[in-house]
Order: structure tokens, then C-alpha cells, then sequence
């Protein structure tokens, strides 16, 4: 438990930034050793598992459970009443039951937990528990949410159905609409993204004998975690320690509690017997996040240059029942509403609303996926009635750095969007695109389309984004990393690695990691909104480089030195450059007290000065980001006119990602971005009727596979971030947002049909083509 | 009703008391304590469960513990050699960048080896089509085609080396 990770690894050359190292983790991962939270087993363990509702809305009037009890080989059967904590839990509104009491509000909620002594005994218990639910109207559509009227899912809620609004003006709002020669509207519809990590949600925990319940979980999130389950269930923070291991896939989906308090529960019940919960796959579709849906109202209007004039947007969320980070997702939505333009006068609006369907939640890239998927639609359709160059347009109205966003934040970091949209201007996809289109066969068209993104990154104007990095020379020589954010598989522990031995000039023979721990590492934020190494590297290049100081001094001391001048660090060792004295670290690391030999810097992230004219509440929601990514990418599909079927023959990207720290690790994150874009744009339809999930495992939600998926290529635009670690901005998410709007831009290039629902399946585009026909 | 079932894997014979209606995957886990298998779903749809049985690929969380008597398995611990040498497939994996968060890759790779066993120079479109079975949600597959077109490289290369040195 908590171990520490050492690698084997083939190089002896000191790691250096820029390089394509590969990654610390690779090893392990390759020989099937790492061991993730599900691999955690015992002789002595038992199985918890979860009882849920299985009602989209009710009222619960009994949960009858002797029967389960007696059963053999149970051990507990638990409710809400055998929580003596606030039994709720949630990010920023703590709205959700970890044991629904008074209500079930979707499908998903947990009623009781079981826990038994093997996974049959486990499963028959459920199926012996039995509810008296007095079903209850349900409410599944945004608008229909927010009529009078409507049924609430939570009556004690101030504003209705409405978790969150936001209004924003900038400029004139809409009487700018009068001025402007084109004027386009579009009504856009995104569906549940189901994150479909291959480990679903899984932990194990244990009560140990001074009452401290220690907790492995495949979370993003340990720190956030460890005082959420305290409060939830009555237990003192101290109480409570929370392992991270490598996720094995997270996107969002374990930005949050899913296992955590349960198995924190079970562990309180289990005679001080390890516990453990993995949700089976249909489990985690039905209880787990997923990406909002979104229904999106955008009106754009230009000039007849194509300069644009103004925006109107009407956004609205599904959040489910709960809150989540409903709420927090929105706002960024709203921030990146008008794409990285020069838009001089907008009115956004945005709800984001309670209804019980499957509860919204973070997905990588954060509500930026929905929104740009509707304005880069609404660019193209802008440059088509302006028979414009799409590109052309895009660059014409591209922000540059000092411009202000149509939300007002003024973009004072690295711009690179004009950047990326030249480099594939350039591109042969690009410039021969008009012979590879002339050259379908038969019954194909083929189309070429492009998206211009921006993504921000980090926790924005009020939540602290920042983070505490230790890092120590061991007694043995080796450099440990006590790594504070979770590398949930884009590779932040391992950048942590490189980056740490660069300063140090070490190889990755003598770097340690010790993963996220609330015992042994430093709080240091989640794993998420494309901040990990932006923030985490940040602090850890201060620690890293007051140990080196100290590291050299104390060798200058031993080799009586005059100074540190001479002196350099060395795989393994400390040089004298003049004497060609040296000292292994190994000697060092036993000379220095632990004080010495451990250093810990903290960071925290620079944010937007402006003062906008927005809520408070819109700020605590993360109004007003500072570090921004850019993006261009180009989709060349060709389509199938008998079937319907699209094909993305080949995919372009250029990333603004400031400094790519280690090429083949910025090469993952963005393929792995536009292939779940992909599934998307393409494939992922989560298919939800009044409440119900009707598309509950892999079978029926289909996600991309490698026969599905073309080949990519990703070009890195590295432009310096100034505030970043060695230039670096954070690109986990921004790749999600391109593939749905190029695609739909390619699929109109190629047969004039524009796809206003995603995803674009075959028969939604064979339907398209027909209506097309007869028009 | 508990039974004894004997087969290999990774070349050591083992005998187990097992359920009947167990799953294989269920036995190397839970009984043996190989977890380098994953389970992605329990419906035999996502690959990441697969080891291969007499040489052959398939999903050990659908496939039925007492069908393995006497055969062979062979799981992602049994790739590294006697003399701790990592086989060429997990090696092109860690070269080319193949692994992101790791849970697919045992089972991505194990799948490799059954298409490398086959045809041991495979196009991309092949290699493509043997992954099929094996979904991963972190990367875009490029890397990991590539990995595996790398391992083709290395395997024919050792293949001619050892050729040659008869």
C-alpha cells in the first residue's frame, strides 16, 4: 500500500526536457506489475456492493432489508440510518446522498450497501433487499425543468429546478444585432458522453486498530476526497487516508466521490476487515457522470466583410440530480461560448438545470466540448453565406495576445490560435484538399473541414489553483518525487520525473515516485482542468531547485570548495569541474539531515485581473481564466451516400501547448483527446428514456476502436508560456473539442447537409441526405 | 459444488478449486493472484481481460474456467523471459509510447502476440483489425499500431539473428 515506485528503465543518459523519454510508468504497465485499485485483493476481504433505486423519481417509503441480513455469509446491511454524518456529499453544493434517505432522483441512486463475504453471496443479498418507493413525476427535459410548475427534484432548492444562471453582457448585446449584415442561427443538441474508462470505479479500504480507515480508490481527486468522506459519514479528517494510485482511465468521471464514502462505511462495519467495491460496467453507466448534455441557442452576426459583430447564446445543461460540478462546468462553457473571437458585443445565458436523468459531471474538457462544437459550426455557416474561406474567416477574427475574449477576459498569456490555424493552412491536407475530394469513388463525398479552439486551464479567478511539491535525496542516492496530483494515465508523474531530473541532472534509474497519498504527499489540487503539470511542475522546479543548492553546497563543504561555483551535479553524483573531485549522491543523501536533504515549494496560479461585470457566484465558479490553450485541427472524411457511414480519413492537429516537455507524451494526449472527440462526433450515443439508461454497456454505447480511428497527426505550435514550467501549457482537454465541429464541417463541405444533433450516425446523416433531396 | 481443475499457466501447472460457473479471468486474479489480466466489463466486449489459451486469444472474463483444463495459458506475467529480459512486443510498447494509463495494455498486448504468432509481418490494416477486440480509451491507437508494427521489426530482426547464428 502507498508504495514507492522505482523504475527500470534502459537509459543512462540524464533526463532532459524536450526529450521523447519514454515514461516512468511504461515498465510496469507493460509487464502487467503496476498495480492499480482493482488489483488490491486479500485473503480476508470482504465484498461491499450497492443497492440502488433503480426509479428515475420517488418517494421512499420503506427499504426493507431482514431478509438480506439473515442471509448467510452477509455481514451488514446498511442505510442512511446507519450514517451518522451529514450523509451528503458533493464539490461545490453538497446535494447528493451517499444513501438516498427522504428521495430517490435518478436511476442511479444508492439505497443501501451490502457487504459480504464473497461476490455471489454479495449479489443475492442485493436482490433480497426490497423498496417501497412511491413513484413521483419525473422531469427530463432543461426547458421543460424550468416551467412553472414543474416537478422539483429537490423541493428545499431556492431557485427551482435551476442549480445555477448566468447572464453576461458585453458591448451593446443585441441591439449590436442591428448593425450587422449577416445574422445565422443554429439550435445545437449534444448528447451524454459516457467517460467508459476500462477500470470502472473501484477502491478497497480498511479500518486499522487506532480507528483510521485508509482508503485505496481510483480517484482524481485525494485531497478533496479525504474531507468529503470525514464529513459525510462522521469522522474526524484525521481519520481518514486516502491512495491513489495510476488510474486506469479517469477523464473527469473520478473527479469526485464515486466508491470513496461507501467503502469508507463498509469499513467502519467490517470488524476491521478490508473491504473492497469495483462497479460492474452497467453499474457505472447508470450511477456514474457522464458529460452534460446540452441544448445550445447561438445567433451570430457579422459584418459583410465577415468581421464579427455580435453573439447571442441561450446554453443549457443537464446536470441530473445533482450537482457535482455542474455548476463549475457551465461557467467555463460560458467563458469559451464565442471560441477565441473578436466579438465586440454578446449577451450569454446560461442555466444549468436539476432533472432526473443520470447525474452530469466532469469530462474532460469541461462544457468547452458542447459549446465549441455549436460556435465552429456557426463559423462555418457564417463563411458559407459570405462565400468565404472558412480558414480565412477564422484568421480574420482570431484574438491575439492583449484582445479580450467576448466575455471580457483579456488573453495576457502566450496566443497562439493565429499560430495553429497557419500551420495547417500550410498543410498538403490542406492545400491539395480539392484533388483528394475530386477523387471519390462511387456513391462517396468527400469533405475537408477545420475547428479553431481554445481551452483554459486551471481552478480560475477564486478557487486556489496550487500545489506543494516535496521532493527528497534519499539516504540511497535516489531523487524522490512526492508526486501531489494523481496521474490518472496522460503521464504527470512521469513528466514529474523529467522535470525534476533535469534540474537535478539525474537519469531515470535514480527518480523515485511516491503517488498521492493525504499521509506522505502535499495537497496540491485534483487532477484535472488540464492544470497537472502546469501547476504541479511549477512548484516542483522550486523544490527541485533549492535541493540541488543544498545538494551541491554540502558536496562544496565536503570537498572543501571555496564555493559551488565549480561544482555540477551528475548521474549519481556531484562533480568538482575543477579538480575532477566527485562525491556520490549516495554519500550525500547519508550526510544530510532529512531537513536538509527534503525540499517543498508551493505554487499557485497566476489568474485573470479583469474585473468583470459578473456575479460573485460566477466567479466562485472559475469565471476568469488566465493560461489558455490553442488549437486548429482539420477533419477529411469521406461519406458513404448509400450508407450514411462517415469515415474520417485523416485527422490534423496544431496545438498552442506552449512547450512540449516530452514530444511523445504531448503526441498521447492529443490523439487520446480527438479519438473520444471522435466517438463524439461519430458514435457515443447515450440513450437515456424518462430517466432510464437504455444504452448500458459496451455493446450498445460504442466507442472507437483502432479499425475505427484514422491516423493523426499532431503538430506542436510551441510558442512560451511565460508563466509556465519551461514554457509549458496544460493540453489534457482541448483536443476533445475539435473533432465534433470538423467533422460536422467536413461532412457539410462534402454533401451540404449540417448536422445540428451529435452523434453524427448514419442514420442521422442518411436522414440528412434525404432531406436534402427532396429540398 | 466446488471442482479441481488443473492447466498451466505461464508455464507452471497449477490446480485450483473452482466453481464451475467461474470465468478464467475470475481464477487468475482472484485465486492465483495474477492481476496483470484486467477486467474492463465481464461481457467479453472490451478486451481487456485477454490471455491467451493454447496460443489463442480470447476474452477470460466470458470464458469458462473449466474449459482450461489441461491447456495451456499464458497471461502478460509470463512475457518477460527467464532472464528478466522484457518480450519485444512490451518493449516496442514502452519505446513507442503505446501505454497511457495501462489498463488495456496486458490485454493489447497479449493480443498483438497472438497476431505476431500468425503473421509475423503484418500490415496496418491487420494490425488494426486484430485490436479490434481491445478498446482503449487514452490513446488514439496510433501509438499503439505502432507499437506493435515495431514489435514485427524486432521479433523478424531476432528471428534472422537467431537464423543466422544456427
Amino acid at each position: 500500500m502507498g508504495e514507492v515506485r522505482r523504475h527500470k528503465r534502459h537509459s543512462e543518459g540524464a533526463l532532459h526536457i524536450g526529450a521523447s523519454t519514454p515514461r516512468a510508468d511504461a515498465y510496469a504497465k507493460v509487464t502487467g506489475a503496476e498495480k492499480f485499485a482493482a488489483d488490491y485483493y486479500s485473503s480476508d476481504m470482504v465484498w461491499a456492493g450497492v443497492k440502488r433505486g433503480a426509479a428515475p423519481h420517488g418517494v421512499i417509503k420503506g427499504i426493507f432489508t431482514d431478509e438480506a441480513c439473515k442471509a448467510p455469509g452477509v455481514i451488514a446491511v446498511l442505510t442512511h440510518r446507519d450514517i451518522r454524518g451529514s450523509n451528503r456529499q458533493g464539490v461545490v453544493r453538497k446535494d447528493q446522498p451517499v444513501l438516498a434517505d427522504k428521495k430517490v432522483r435518478h436511476c442511479g441512486d444508492a439505497v443501501a450497501l451490502v457487504l459480504a463475504e464473497d461476490r455471489e453471496t454479495l449479489l443475492r443479498a442485493l436482490d433480497l433487499i426490497r423498496l417501497d418507493l412511491e413513484a413521483l413525476p419525473g422531469v427530463f427535459d432543461v426547458e421543460e425543468a424550468l416551467k412553472d410548475g414543474a416537478p422539483l427534484v429537490h423541493e428545499d432548492n431556492a431557485g427551482g429546478n435551476t442549480l445555477l444562471e448566468a447572464h453576461i453582457q458585453t458591448g451593446d448585446g443585441l441591439t449590436a444585432f442591428e448593425r450587422c449584415d449577416e445574422v445565422i442561427e443554429g439550435r445545437f443538441e449534444t448528447p451524454w458522453q459516457e467517460h467508459a474508462y476500462l477500470e470502472t470505479e473501484v477502491g478497497w479500504a480498511q479500518q486499522q486498530n487506532d480507528g483510521k480507515v485508509v482508503i485505496v480508490a481510483s480517484t482524481q481527486t485525494p485531497f478533496r476526497d479525504r474531507a468529503e468522506v470525514a464529513e459525510a459519514i462522521g469522522l474526524d479528517l484525521e481519520q481518514v487516508r486516502v491512495i491513489a494510485p495510476y488510474t486506469g482511465g479517469a477523464f473527469g468521471g473520478k473527479d469526485g466521490i464515486t466508491v470513496q464514502t461507501l467503502l469508507a462505511l463498509a469499513a467502519l462495519h467490517s470488524n476491521g476487515r478490508p473491504v473492497k467495491m469495483w462497479w460492474e460496467r452497467e453499474e457505472s453507466f447508470i450511477a456514474g457522470t457522464k458529460r452534460h448534455p446540452t441544448r445550445l441557442y447561438y445567433r451570430l452576426g457579422a459584418k459583410g466583410d465577415g468581421v464579427l459583430h455580435a453573439l447571442a447564446a441561450r446554453l443549457y445543461f443537464d446536470t441530473g440530480p445533482y450537482d457535482h460540478l455542474g455548476g463549475v462546468v457551465m461557467t467555463l462553457a460560458l467563458e469559451h461560448a464565442g471560441g477565441a473571437y473578436r466579438i465586440p458585443h454578446a449577451l450569454l445565458d446560461a442555466w444549468c438545470v436539476y432533472t432526473n436523468n443520470p447525474i452530469g459531471g466532469a469530462f474532460r474538457a469541461f462544457g468547452v466540448t458542447q459549446v465549441t462544437a455549436a460556435m465552429e459550426q456557426m463559423m462555418d455557416m457564417l463563411a458559407a453565406r459570405l462565400d468565404m474561406d472558412p480558414l480565412e474567416l477564422r484568421l480574420k477574427n482570431a484574438l491575439t495576445r492583449g484582445e479580450k475574449t467576448c466575455v471580457g477576459v483579456t488573453l495576457t498569456g502566450s496566443t497562439g490560435l493565429v499560430e495553429c490555424l497557419e500551420r495547417v493552412e500550410r498543410h498538403p491536407l490542406r492545400t491539395e484538399r480539392y484533388a483528394w475530394k475530386a477523387a471519390a469513388g462511387p456513391f462517396k463525398r468527400r469533405g475537408v473541414g477545420i475547428a479553431a479552439l481554445m481551452h483554459a486551464a486551471g481552478y480560475g479567478t477564486v478557487v486556489p489553483d496550487y500545489a506543494n511539491a516535496k521532493i527528497e535525496l534519499t539516504p540511497e542516492g535516489k531523487i524522490r518525487i512526492y508526486c501531489g496530483v494523481v496521474d490518472m494515465g496522460q503521464g504527470n508523474a512521469s513528466a514529474n520525473a523529467q522535470i525534476a531530473g533535469s534540474i537535478l541532472n539525474q537519469n531515470m534509474d535514480s527518480m523515485e515516485l511516491v503517488l498521492p497519498d493525504t499521509d506522505r504527499t502535499l495537497p496540491s489540487g485534483s487532477a484535472s482542468a488540464s492544470r497537472c503539470t502546469y501547476t504541479f511542475g511549477n512548484a516542483l522546479i522550486g523544490a527541485a531547485e533549492i535541493l540541488k543548492n543544498r545538494i551541491l553546497q554540502k558536496a562544496a563543504d565536503l570537498l572543501m570548495a571555496p564555493s559551488t561555483d565549480d561544482l555540477t551535479l551528475a548521474p549519481g553524483k556531484v562533480v568538482n569541474r575543477a579538480t575532477g573531485a566527485q562525491i556520490p549522491l549516495s554519500r550525500l543523501g547519508r550526510l544530510m539531515a532529512e531537513s536538509e536533504r527534503t525540499a517543498i515549494s508551493h505554487f499557485r496560479a497566476p489568474v485573470a485581473k479583469d474585473r468583470l461585470d459578473v456575479t460573485d457566484e460566477l466567479r466562485l465558479h472559475g469565471l476568469g481564466h488566465a493560461v489558455i490553450s490553442y488549437g486548429a485541427h482539420l477533419a477529411a472524411v469521406e461519406v458513404d451516400e448509400i450508407t450514411g457511414a462517415v469515415e474520417v480519413v485523416s485527422y490534423l492537429s496544431a496545438t498552442d501547448c506552449g512547450r512540449a516537455l516530452n514530444p511523445q507524451i504531448y503526441e498521447q494526449q492529443i490523439h487520446g483527446g480527438i479519438c473520444q472527440g471522435l466517438g463524439f462526433a461519430l458514435f457515443e450515443d447515450f440513450r437515456v428514456e424518462q430517466g432510464t439508461v437504455k444504452s448500458p454497456d459496451l455493446a450498445t454505447y460504442i466507442i472507437p476502436t483502432a479499425p475505427d480511428t484514422p491516423n493523426m497527426e499532431s503538430l506542436p505550435v510551441e510558442l512560451h508560456e511565460p508563466t509556465g514550467p519551461f514554457g509549458l501549457k496544460g493540453v489534457g482537454e482541448i483536443a476533445t473539442n475539435g473533432p465534433a465541429p470538423a467533422v460536422a464541417n467536413a461532412l457539410a463541405d462534402a454533401c451540404g447537409i449540417r448536422m445540428f444533433r451529435l452523434p453524427m450516425t448514419p442514420e442521422r446523416v442518411l436522414l440528412a441526405l434525404r432531406g436534402r433531396e427532396t429540398r | 459444488m466446488r471442482r479441481t481443475i488443473r492447466f498451466t499457466v505461464n508455464g507452471d501447472p497449477v490446480e485450483v478449486e473452482v466453481q464451475p460457473h467461474w470465468p478464467l479471468l475470475r481464477v487468475l486474479r482472484d485465486e492465483l493472484e495474477l492481476t496483470g489480466a484486467k477486467m474492463g466489463c465481464g461481457e467479453g466486449e472490451c478486451g481487456a481481460c485477454t490471455v491467451l489459451v493454447d496460443g489463442k486469444p480470447i476474452n477470460s472474463c466470458i470464458y469458462p474456467v473449466l474449459e482450461a483444463e489441461g491447456k495451456q495459458v499464458l497471461t502478460i506475467e509470463g512475457l518477460v523471459s527467464s532472464e528478466n529480459e522484457l518480450h519485444p512486443i512490451q518493449q516496442a510498447f514502452l519505446d513507442k509510447a503505446g501505454v497511457q494509463c495501462g489498463f488495456c495494455t496486458p490485454g493489447m498486448i497479449m493480443s498483438a502476440k497472438a497476431l505476431l504468432d500468425m503473421n509475423p509481418n503484418p500490415t496496418e490494416d491487420e494490425v488494426r483489425h486484430a485490436l479490434a477486440g481491445n478498446f482503449c480509451r487514452c490513446t488514439g491507437y496510433v501509438q499503439i499500431v505502432e507499437s506493435v508494427r515495431h514489435a514485427a521489426e524486432l521479433l523478424l530482426k531476432n528471428a534472422k539473428q537467431t537464423g543466422a547464428g544456427e
